[in-house]
């Protein structure tokens, strides 16, 4: 799995490709965060669009990357989660504690 | 001989993480058979992952042991059973609530049982301290509808005098 960055002033964007699990979270997880800590972005945004997989590693996994976005002072949002996406972050609260634009939730594959 | 299922398969693999890929796609393959829709293969494919990373990280943690698993279909039903030789789990009714997880610090969300249980139909979990955890799993597969997979007639006759007509 593969995390393709784009920086744009503040804005750093996320687009995260193929699937998520404990395996490749792990994998992923300490790259993100060195890339957020030195960029340190006012905006953090998780691109979704290429995930044809995700189980509840991804639910730790966007947690902790939210957290860390919030404690050097940015905001963390998540876009083009498609309905099964939508459904696990739902279950676990995840959306009611970050921000998942509405209007791209069915671009997402799964 | 003539088993008491329609099929019946069995994996099995070091715990490694990176073999719940292997795992879930393995499943699914075979699950295919049963003609499920891409929602009802992911469901599987999302249950079958969180149930062997169960295995690999709270059965095994730092060991290496070996994650079973088996699937066997009946009619449009498939059973799929996960077995560890892990530590098993303490307090399952505990284990199974949303939220719990006993790795906060690998970042587990504690929503594992709470996602098998809502994509599958059935999900038992038998643990014995010390020796292990069983989860089985069970999906019927919905029969596709009936006027879906019907040839409409009149299509088929106005499609064959069109190509007449063009001819």
């Amino acid at each position: 799995m593969d995390v393709n960055y784009s920086k744009e002033g503040r804005l750093l964007t996320l687009r995260l490709t193929e699937e998520i699990d404990q395996h490749t979270a792990d994998k992923i997880r300490m790259q993100i965060d060195n890339e957020i800590t030195r960029y340190s972005p006012k905006n953090v945004v998780f691109d979704f669009k290429d995930i044809s997989f995700m189980d509840s590693s991804g639910i730790g996994m966007v947690l902790g990357r939210y957290k860390l976005t919030k404690m050097i002072g940015g905001n963390f949002e998540i876009i083009n989660v498609g309905n099964r996406l939508k459904r696990i972050f739902d279950m676990s609260g995840v959306s009611r504690i970050i921000d998942i634009k509405e209007e791209e939730i069915n671009e997402g594959v799964i | 001989m003539k088993g008491l299922y329609d099929n019946e398969m069995k994996l099995e693999f070091v715990s490694k993480t990176s073999n719940e890929a292997f795992a879930r796609i393995t499943v699914a393959a075979f699950v295919s058979q049963l003609d499920p829709t891409i929602d009802e293969l992911s469901d599987i494919k999302t249950a079958v992952s969180e149930a062997v990373t169960n295995s690999i990280i709270h059965g095994y943690g730092d060991e290496d042991g070996i994650v079973k698993v088996e699937a066997k279909i009946f009619k449009n039903t498939v059973e799929i059973i996960i077995t560890d030789n892990g530590k098993g789990i303490e307090n399952v009714e505990m284990a199974m609530k949303p939220l719990y997880t006993s790795k906060p610090d690998l970042e587990r969300s504690g929503m594992g049982f709470t996602i098998m249980e809502s994509f599958m139909d059935e999900t038992k979990v038998e643990s014995a301290l010390g020796f292990g955890t069983k989860v089985t799993l069970r999906k019927t597969i919905e029969e596709p509808k009936k006027e879906e997979i019907e040839l409409n007639d009149n299509d088929i006759d106005e499609e064959g005098m069109n190509q007449e007509m063009q001819a």
